[in-house]
Protein backbone atom coordinates (compact mmCIF):
# COMPACT_ATOMS: atom_id res chain seq x y z
CA UNK A 1 0.00 0.00 0.00
CA UNK A 2 1.20 3.54 -0.68
CA UNK A 3 1.86 6.09 2.09
CA UNK A 4 -1.27 8.53 0.10
CA UNK A 5 -3.29 5.67 -0.55
CA UNK A 6 -3.14 4.90 3.87
CA UNK A 7 -3.13 8.57 4.60
CA UNK A 8 -6.20 8.76 2.88
CA UNK A 9 -7.95 5.88 4.16
CA UNK A 10 -7.29 7.16 8.19
CA UNK A 11 -8.60 10.49 6.86
CA UNK A 12 -11.89 8.86 6.56
CA UNK A 13 -12.11 7.49 9.58
CA UNK A 14 -14.55 8.67 12.87
CA UNK A 15 -12.94 10.14 15.55
CA UNK A 16 -13.98 11.76 19.36
CA UNK A 17 -16.79 12.84 19.25
CA UNK A 18 -17.07 14.04 22.82
CA UNK A 19 -13.38 14.23 23.57
CA UNK A 20 -12.83 14.05 27.01
CA UNK A 21 -9.73 16.57 28.09
CA UNK A 22 -8.92 14.72 31.27
CA UNK A 23 -7.75 11.85 29.32
CA UNK A 24 -6.33 14.18 26.97
CA UNK A 25 -7.99 12.77 23.97
CA UNK A 26 -6.68 14.14 20.84
CA UNK A 27 -7.12 12.30 17.31
CA UNK A 28 -4.29 11.02 15.32
CA UNK A 29 -4.10 13.21 12.17
CA UNK A 30 -3.78 10.58 9.21
CA UNK A 31 -0.70 12.66 8.37
CA UNK A 32 1.36 11.41 11.07
CA UNK A 33 -0.52 8.26 11.83
CA UNK A 34 0.12 7.25 8.17
CA UNK A 35 4.45 8.77 8.28
CA UNK A 36 4.51 6.67 11.36
CA UNK A 37 3.73 3.45 10.50
CA UNK A 38 4.30 2.87 7.19
CA UNK A 39 8.19 3.99 8.37
CA UNK A 40 7.79 1.44 11.45
CA UNK A 41 7.27 -1.16 8.21
CA UNK A 42 9.30 0.01 5.49
CA UNK A 43 12.29 1.59 7.48
CA UNK A 44 12.24 -1.60 9.96
CA UNK A 45 9.85 -4.59 9.14
CA UNK A 46 8.12 -4.09 12.85
CA UNK A 47 4.15 -4.17 11.22
CA UNK A 48 3.96 -6.83 8.20
CA UNK A 49 3.34 -10.11 9.77
CA UNK A 50 3.26 -8.80 12.98
CA UNK A 51 1.66 -8.80 16.69
CA UNK A 52 1.45 -4.84 17.29
CA UNK A 53 -0.55 -3.23 20.35
CA UNK A 54 -1.84 0.11 20.35
CA UNK A 55 -1.50 1.84 23.73
CA UNK A 56 -4.23 4.18 24.61
CA UNK A 57 -5.86 3.89 21.01
CA UNK A 58 -9.18 6.30 21.58
CA UNK A 59 -10.63 5.93 18.24
CA UNK A 60 -8.36 3.20 16.42
CA UNK A 61 -6.27 5.21 13.99
CA UNK A 62 -2.78 3.79 14.77
CA UNK A 63 -4.72 0.12 15.30
CA UNK A 64 -6.21 1.13 11.83
CA UNK A 65 -2.87 1.65 10.06
CA UNK A 66 -1.09 -1.19 11.48
CA UNK A 67 -4.06 -3.27 9.65
CA UNK A 68 -4.04 -1.73 6.38
CA UNK A 69 -0.24 -2.54 6.37
CA UNK A 70 -0.78 -6.39 7.22
CA UNK A 71 -0.03 -6.56 10.97
CA UNK A 72 -0.76 -10.22 11.46
CA UNK A 73 -2.73 -9.10 14.83
CA UNK A 74 -3.56 -5.92 15.87
CA UNK A 75 -4.67 -5.26 19.72
CA UNK A 76 -6.12 -1.78 20.70
CA UNK A 77 -5.90 -0.68 24.09
CA UNK A 78 -8.04 2.11 25.73
CA UNK A 79 -10.14 2.76 29.35
CA UNK A 80 -12.97 4.62 27.56
CA UNK A 81 -15.65 2.86 26.62
CA UNK A 82 -16.96 5.28 23.94
CA UNK A 83 -13.98 5.83 22.36
CA UNK A 84 -13.59 2.30 21.92
CA UNK A 85 -16.90 1.72 20.31
CA UNK A 86 -16.04 4.14 17.64
CA UNK A 87 -12.86 2.45 17.12
CA UNK A 88 -14.94 -0.80 16.37
CA UNK A 89 -16.49 0.97 14.17
CA UNK A 90 -13.84 2.40 12.28
CA UNK A 91 -12.28 -1.48 12.04
CA UNK A 92 -16.35 -2.81 10.78
CA UNK A 93 -15.76 0.44 8.22
CA UNK A 94 -12.50 -0.90 6.88
CA UNK A 95 -13.22 -4.47 7.12
CA UNK A 96 -10.31 -4.96 8.92
CA UNK A 97 -9.65 -7.36 12.09
CA UNK A 98 -8.52 -5.70 15.63
CA UNK A 99 -9.32 -6.81 18.74
CA UNK A 100 -10.14 -3.88 21.82
CA UNK A 101 -9.43 -4.39 25.33
CA UNK A 102 -10.48 -2.02 27.93
CA UNK A 103 -8.26 -1.30 30.44
CA UNK A 104 -6.10 1.27 32.30
CA UNK A 105 -2.71 0.86 30.25
CA UNK A 106 -0.57 2.03 33.33
CA UNK A 107 -1.90 -0.37 35.15
CA UNK A 108 -2.37 -3.50 33.15
CA UNK A 109 0.03 -6.46 33.04
CA UNK A 110 0.03 -8.97 30.10
CA UNK A 111 2.08 -12.24 30.20
CA UNK A 112 4.47 -13.34 27.96
CA UNK A 113 6.29 -12.04 24.85
CA UNK A 114 2.97 -12.30 22.25
CA UNK A 115 3.39 -8.48 21.27
CA UNK A 116 6.15 -7.44 18.93
CA UNK A 117 5.23 -4.32 18.30
CA UNK A 118 3.54 -1.05 20.42
CA UNK A 119 2.74 1.68 18.99
CA UNK A 120 1.31 4.74 20.57
CA UNK A 121 0.48 8.43 20.66
CA UNK A 122 0.05 8.70 24.28
CA UNK A 123 -0.80 11.71 26.42
CA UNK A 124 1.60 14.24 27.07
CA UNK A 125 0.88 14.69 30.31
CA UNK A 126 -0.51 18.16 30.77
CA UNK A 127 -3.55 17.10 32.45
CA UNK A 128 -2.02 13.88 34.20
CA UNK A 129 1.37 14.99 35.38
CA UNK A 130 4.07 11.77 34.05
CA UNK A 131 1.59 10.12 32.50
CA UNK A 132 3.75 10.14 28.68
CA UNK A 133 6.24 8.16 31.17
CA UNK A 134 3.58 6.15 32.60
CA UNK A 135 2.99 5.35 28.95
CA UNK A 136 6.55 4.23 28.04
CA UNK A 137 7.50 2.34 30.90
CA UNK A 138 4.21 0.21 30.28
CA UNK A 139 4.83 -0.15 26.76
CA UNK A 140 8.41 -1.26 27.23
CA UNK A 141 7.14 -4.01 29.48
CA UNK A 142 5.31 -5.12 26.69
CA UNK A 143 6.93 -5.34 23.28
CA UNK A 144 9.54 -8.19 22.21
CA UNK A 145 10.89 -6.03 19.18
CA UNK A 146 10.04 -2.17 19.44
CA UNK A 147 7.95 0.90 20.94
CA UNK A 148 7.23 3.55 18.67
CA UNK A 149 6.04 6.70 20.21
CA UNK A 150 4.92 10.45 20.48
CA UNK A 151 6.44 12.55 22.53
CA UNK A 152 6.93 16.81 22.72
CA UNK A 153 9.99 17.62 21.62
CA UNK A 154 10.90 19.60 24.58
CA UNK A 155 10.65 16.48 26.43
CA UNK A 156 13.60 15.22 24.30
CA UNK A 157 16.53 14.82 27.06
CA UNK A 158 14.26 14.01 29.64
CA UNK A 159 12.43 10.74 27.51
CA UNK A 160 16.17 9.76 26.36
CA UNK A 161 17.73 9.16 29.98
CA UNK A 162 14.80 7.93 31.32
CA UNK A 163 13.94 5.08 28.47
CA UNK A 164 17.92 3.90 28.81
CA UNK A 165 17.87 4.11 32.45
CA UNK A 166 14.72 3.39 34.01
CA UNK A 167 12.58 1.25 31.09
CA UNK A 168 15.36 -1.33 29.83
CA UNK A 169 15.68 0.06 26.72
CA UNK A 170 18.40 -1.44 24.68
CA UNK A 171 18.22 1.69 22.05
CA UNK A 172 16.12 5.03 22.03
CA UNK A 173 16.00 7.43 18.74
CA UNK A 174 14.30 10.10 17.66
CA UNK A 175 13.44 8.92 14.08
CA UNK A 176 11.74 12.89 13.05
CA UNK A 177 10.24 15.71 14.17
CA UNK A 178 6.33 16.15 13.02
CA UNK A 179 4.31 19.00 13.56
CA UNK A 180 1.08 17.59 15.12
CA UNK A 181 -1.59 20.28 14.15
CA UNK A 182 -4.20 20.56 17.23
CA UNK A 183 -7.23 21.86 16.31
CA UNK A 184 -9.77 24.02 18.68
CA UNK A 185 -11.22 21.00 20.22
CA UNK A 186 -11.36 21.92 23.94
CA UNK A 187 -13.28 25.90 25.16
CA UNK A 188 -10.47 26.49 27.27
CA UNK A 189 -8.67 26.21 23.96
CA UNK A 190 -8.35 30.22 22.63
CA UNK A 191 -6.80 29.54 19.06
CA UNK A 192 -8.47 27.93 16.19
CA UNK A 193 -4.88 25.72 15.77
CA UNK A 194 -2.06 25.60 17.57
CA UNK A 195 1.00 23.74 16.25
CA UNK A 196 2.62 21.38 18.92
CA UNK A 197 6.81 20.38 17.98
CA UNK A 198 6.49 16.35 18.28
CA UNK A 199 9.39 13.75 18.29
CA UNK A 200 8.46 10.17 16.78
CA UNK A 201 10.73 7.90 18.71
CA UNK A 202 11.54 4.58 18.20
CA UNK A 203 12.66 2.56 21.38
CA UNK A 204 14.23 -1.06 20.95
CA UNK A 205 13.77 -2.94 24.57
CA UNK A 206 16.49 -5.24 25.91
CA UNK A 207 15.53 -8.83 25.65
CA UNK A 208 13.91 -9.87 29.05
CA UNK B 1 -11.97 -11.18 22.43
CA UNK B 2 -9.83 -13.95 20.64
CA UNK B 3 -8.03 -16.19 22.23
CA UNK B 4 -4.68 -14.64 20.96
CA UNK B 5 -5.90 -11.86 23.91
CA UNK B 6 -6.60 -14.52 26.18
CA UNK B 7 -3.54 -15.92 25.97
CA UNK B 8 -1.63 -12.52 27.75
CA UNK B 9 -4.84 -11.26 30.11
CA UNK B 10 -3.93 -11.50 33.19
CA UNK B 11 -5.71 -10.93 36.53
CA UNK B 12 -4.31 -7.44 37.94
CA UNK B 13 -5.82 -7.46 41.47
CA UNK B 14 -3.67 -6.47 44.23
CA UNK B 15 -2.56 -9.03 46.17
CA UNK B 16 -3.66 -12.24 43.69
CA UNK B 17 -0.73 -14.75 42.53
CA UNK B 18 -2.44 -16.78 40.39
CA UNK B 19 -3.05 -14.61 37.75
CA UNK B 20 -2.99 -16.39 34.81
CA UNK B 21 -4.98 -17.93 32.86
CA UNK B 22 -8.20 -16.40 33.58
CA UNK B 23 -11.03 -18.95 32.58
CA UNK B 24 -13.66 -18.15 29.91
CA UNK B 25 -17.56 -18.37 30.25
CA UNK B 26 -18.68 -18.27 27.01
CA UNK B 27 -22.61 -16.34 26.01
CA UNK B 28 -21.80 -16.07 22.94
CA UNK B 29 -18.76 -17.21 20.31
CA UNK B 30 -19.28 -16.40 16.93
CA UNK B 31 -16.45 -17.66 14.15
CA UNK B 32 -14.81 -15.03 11.83
CA UNK B 33 -12.75 -16.53 8.92
CA UNK B 34 -9.21 -15.18 9.09
CA UNK B 35 -5.80 -15.61 6.04
CA UNK B 36 -4.40 -18.60 7.24
CA UNK B 37 -0.84 -17.53 7.49
CA UNK B 38 1.82 -20.59 8.28
CA UNK B 39 5.26 -18.75 9.09
CA UNK B 40 3.21 -16.60 11.42
CA UNK B 41 1.32 -19.60 13.38
CA UNK B 42 4.88 -21.52 13.18
CA UNK B 43 6.35 -18.29 15.24
CA UNK B 44 3.96 -18.10 17.63
CA UNK B 45 3.84 -21.86 18.41
CA UNK B 46 6.82 -20.87 20.89
CA UNK B 47 5.24 -17.83 22.16
CA UNK B 48 1.78 -19.33 23.15
CA UNK B 49 0.66 -20.91 26.50
CA UNK B 50 -0.37 -24.00 24.92
CA UNK B 51 -2.40 -25.24 28.12
CA UNK B 52 -4.21 -21.78 28.58
CA UNK B 53 -5.01 -21.77 24.57
CA UNK B 54 -6.92 -25.36 25.00
CA UNK B 55 -8.47 -24.92 27.99
CA UNK B 56 -9.69 -21.51 26.61
CA UNK B 57 -11.30 -22.60 23.24
CA UNK B 58 -12.85 -25.68 24.89
CA UNK B 59 -14.79 -23.12 27.14
CA UNK B 60 -15.55 -21.69 23.60
CA UNK B 61 -16.63 -25.07 22.62
CA UNK B 62 -13.49 -25.81 20.16
CA UNK B 63 -12.26 -29.21 21.33
CA UNK B 64 -9.88 -30.43 18.25
CA UNK B 65 -7.00 -29.10 20.04
CA UNK B 66 -4.31 -31.80 20.97
CA UNK B 67 -3.12 -30.97 24.85
CA UNK B 68 0.03 -31.01 23.76
CA UNK B 69 1.71 -29.08 20.39
CA UNK B 70 3.03 -31.61 17.87
CA UNK B 71 6.82 -32.12 17.32
CA UNK B 72 5.96 -31.60 13.45
CA UNK B 73 4.99 -27.95 13.90
CA UNK B 74 5.07 -27.83 10.01
CA UNK B 75 2.23 -30.61 10.01
CA UNK B 76 -0.44 -28.65 8.23
CA UNK B 77 -3.77 -30.35 9.34
CA UNK B 78 -2.51 -29.52 13.10
CA UNK B 79 -1.46 -25.74 11.74
CA UNK B 80 -5.00 -25.41 11.04
CA UNK B 81 -6.60 -26.28 13.90
CA UNK B 82 -4.14 -24.15 15.57
CA UNK B 83 -5.05 -21.28 13.49
CA UNK B 84 -8.81 -21.52 13.98
CA UNK B 85 -8.54 -21.63 17.92
CA UNK B 86 -5.72 -18.87 18.20
CA UNK B 87 -7.70 -16.27 15.69
CA UNK B 88 -10.97 -17.71 14.34
CA UNK B 89 -12.88 -17.44 17.46
CA UNK B 90 -14.47 -14.79 19.09
CA UNK B 91 -15.56 -14.11 22.55
CA UNK B 92 -18.95 -11.57 21.82
CA UNK B 93 -20.33 -12.03 25.40
CA UNK B 94 -19.07 -13.64 28.28
CA UNK B 95 -16.71 -13.67 31.48
CA UNK B 96 -13.32 -13.16 32.29
CA UNK B 97 -12.73 -15.25 35.72
CA UNK B 98 -9.81 -14.76 37.62
CA UNK B 99 -8.85 -18.26 39.34
CA UNK B 100 -7.70 -17.28 42.52
CA UNK B 101 -10.16 -14.46 43.26
CA UNK B 102 -13.05 -15.37 41.56
CA UNK B 103 -13.66 -11.54 39.87
CA UNK B 104 -15.31 -11.79 36.90
CA UNK B 105 -14.52 -9.20 34.33
CA UNK B 106 -17.29 -9.07 31.64
CA UNK B 107 -16.61 -9.62 27.89
CA UNK B 108 -19.47 -7.46 26.01
CA UNK B 109 -19.39 -6.89 21.91
CA UNK B 110 -15.63 -8.68 22.11
CA UNK B 111 -14.49 -6.52 24.32
CA UNK B 112 -13.51 -7.29 27.64
CA UNK B 113 -13.31 -4.80 30.52
CA UNK B 114 -10.20 -5.44 32.80
CA UNK B 115 -10.66 -1.97 34.96
CA UNK B 116 -10.33 -2.49 38.29
CA UNK B 117 -12.45 -0.64 41.16
CA UNK B 118 -10.38 1.21 43.34
CA UNK B 119 -10.45 -0.75 45.87
CA UNK B 120 -8.73 -3.90 43.91
CA UNK B 121 -6.18 -1.50 42.67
Amino acid sequence: MKLKQLEGLLGDLQQFSNPKVELEQYPTGPHIASRMLFTAENSYGDITDKVVADFGCGCGTLSAAAALLDAACVIGFDIDPQSLETATLNAEELEVEIDFVQCDVTKLELKGQVVGTVVMNPPFGTRKKGADMEFLSAAMKVASQAVYSLHKTSTREHIKRAALRDFNAKSAEVICELRYDLPKLYKFHKRKEVDIAVDLWRFEPRQN
Amino acid sequence: MRLIVHNMLTCNIKGVINKFPLRIEAEKVIKKEVDFNPDFLRHMLAKIEWKALVDGARSMGYTELPDHAPALESDEPFLRKFHHALLELNLEEGSLVCQESGRKFPVEKRVPNMLLHEDEV
